[in-house]
């Protein structure tokens, strides 16, 4: 708990200070959207797989799988909540810059601002889904997951833009939701037009969905081939 | 048709040992079991830990794929149709958890409400109705962290009975509960096959299925070694008679020994304190102590005394044989 409130803040404090270390007081509310995203994501990424653990340490999963709706149904909701959480680093974040660092809170589109969140926070949930389905059959999906964060950082673009990344990043950026997300945001705040980014968010879900439906269908089947959905 | 059929039913757990030289390993939890449980009977299922009890409820509410066999429950292959099987049971398992510990017990059961599709106008009658079921009314929005064992085990049954499912599966209800609590959960399922509802028991204990199951299928090391009605069960290993001898310290080639002797049925070791007892079946009419004394020689001997068998025992010389 205490975890989630500061790190975002810790987030939005070494940015700051590397961004303002490069002359660029200018683009401090660029960096707080940011920084406000890399929070997102991390919740978004540790609190769904996270989710699934719980409820097996919980016994409840095998309660959930054994519903009559299908799994991926039932935990859409928990993915979607998770990555919502995201939405207090963001706020967090923008308020932490505002009080400490005087960040101008100037947004050319609030509408378009107030818009682009949620579609990105929906993005980001059922990209949740997609890892939650692997700690459906994996016990240990976490090792794989912890790999994620900081990579998805820089691929995204939400720490440094992706254009000064290798060549080979900027397609596997295409596929991320946080790229999406922090463009539609900071198109939002800065006067561009949010709504490419905003479909971008959209259709991404989409395929998400697509995916952690065919995921989540394989995974609860080898769950019950290998005995996996309770720790006993 | 039978409710609930299962067919050679067979499951196997591969398990990994070792951290470099990783070795792999099958292990037979059920291997080829085949019983049919009739509209309206509760079944019970008997047997000791690792005898494929709870193994078997997994793949007969689809928490688990058979390895071979099949099985059907209401007519839906398990493996096939299973959101049609999922759509009609319930099931329990035994122990704390398996329930929202923050949120309270009115909340869990609202949850599972929507799960299982229960329409909002129901909702409110029907969890009034199995919180008076089970006990639990006005007690109800207190946090489920809070309850006694014997609370959230019938809090479990409340969950598993929301959707008026016509079959239920019950994985040893009563696993850790106080005498009261046991006897007023024995209570509360008897009066679920008074509803009509099949139910499907797993226990430890001989008594608990004999007064609750219509028929029981008594199950070691992943086969049913014994099945039938209560009575039938008893009689089949009635008519012998228990020696019950004191020692202090007794290897199992003793015990071996023991059992080698004529006329003894099973020889079980019972750790009571300090002391072990040695519990030997022998056949009616045969007299076996002195060649049972003359096999402990060398070993210290407390009380040797006798009686008629118990249900408990044709319990252990069934899972035994």
């Amino acid at each position: 708990m205490l975890v989630s409130v500061l790190e975002p803040l810790i987030f939005a404090t070494i940015a700051f200070y590397l961004w303002g270390a490069g002359g660029r007081e200018q683009t401090l509310l660029y960096v707080a959207l940011g920084a406000g995203l890399m929070g997102m994501w991390s919740a978004t990424l540790f609190g769904s797989g996270g989710l699934i653990q719980w409820q097996r340490w919980q016994r409840t999963l095998e309660l959930l799988v054994a519903a009559p709706p299908r799994f991926l149904v039932t935990a859409l909701p928990f993915t979607v909540a998770t990555a919502s959480l995201g939405l207090y680093s963001v706020a967090a974040t923008l308020l932490w810059g505002r009080l400490l660092f005087g960040v101008p809170l100037a947004f050319e589109h609030p509408f378009l601002f107030l818009l682009a969140l949620p579609a990105t926070v929906l993005a980001l949930g059922v990209l949740g889904l997609v890892f939650a389905s692997t700690f459906v059959f994996y016990r240990h999906a976490n090792a794989f997951s912890n790999l994620l964060e900081y990579p998805v950082w820089l691929a995204s673009g939400v720490l440094v833009p992706v254009s000064l990344l290798p060549g080979f990043v900027e397609p596997l950026s295409w596929a991320l939701a946080p790229t999406w997300g922090v463009r539609a945001l900071r198109d939002a705040a800065f006067g561009g037009n949010p709504l490419p980014e905003i479909g971008a968010c959209l259709a991404l879900a989409v395929a998400y969905l697509t995916l952690a439906a065919v995921a989540m269908a394989n995974f609860e089947r080898l769950a019950r081939r290998h005995a996996t959905l309770s720790l006993t | 048709m039978a409710v609930i059929e299962a067919e050679e039913l067979r499951r196997t757990y591969r398990t990994t040992t070792g951290a470099l030289r990783r070795r792999t390993l099958d292990v037979e939890a059920v291997r080829g079991v085949t019983f049919a449980v009739e509209r309206g009977e509760l079944y019970g299922l008997l047997g000791p830990n690792g005898a494929g009890k709870t193994t078997i409820i997994k793949v007969l509410v689809t928490l688990l794929l058979p390895t071979a066999g099949s099985a059907r429950v209401l007519g839906h292959d398990v493996v096939r149709d299973v959101r049609e099987v999922r759509r009609r049971v319930g099931f329990v398992f035994g122990g704390e958890r398996g329930l929202y510990e923050r949120l309270s017990g009115l909340d869990n059961l609202r949850y599972f409400a929507e799960l299982y599709g229960v329409p909002a106008r129901e909702q409110g009658r029907r969890i009034a109705e199995l919180l008076d079921l089970v006990g639990l009314s006005g007690r109800e929005r207190e946090r489920v962290e809070g309850y006694s064992r014997g609370m959230r085990q019938r809090l479990h049954i409340a969950r598993g009975l929301m959707h008026d499912p016509e079959v239920l599966f019950l994985d040893e209800p009563t696993l850790g509960l106080d005498p009261v609590g046991a006897r007023e959960l024995r209570q509360t399922v008897a009066g679920l096959t008074e509803a009509g509802k099949t139910l499907l028991l797993t226990t430890h204990y001989m008594f608990e299925a004999d007064a609750l199951c219509d028929r029981i299928a008594v199950l070691s090391r992943g086969r049913i070694v014994a099945e039938g009605t209560p009575r039938a069960l008893k009689e089949r290993v009635g008519g012998g008679r228990v020696i019950e001898v004191e020692v202090f310290g007794i290897g199992e080639e003793r015990v071996d020994a023991l059992r080698a002797v004529g006329g003894v049925r099973s020889v079980a070791v019972e750790e009571r304190g300090q002391v072990q007892a040695l519990v030997v079946r022998t056949d009616a009419g045969v007299e076996v102590t002195p060649a049972l004394l003359a096999r402990l020689a060398g070993t210290t001997i407390g009380r040797v005394s006798y009686r008629e068998p118990t249900l408990e025992d044709a319990y252990v010389a069934l899972v035994e044989e």
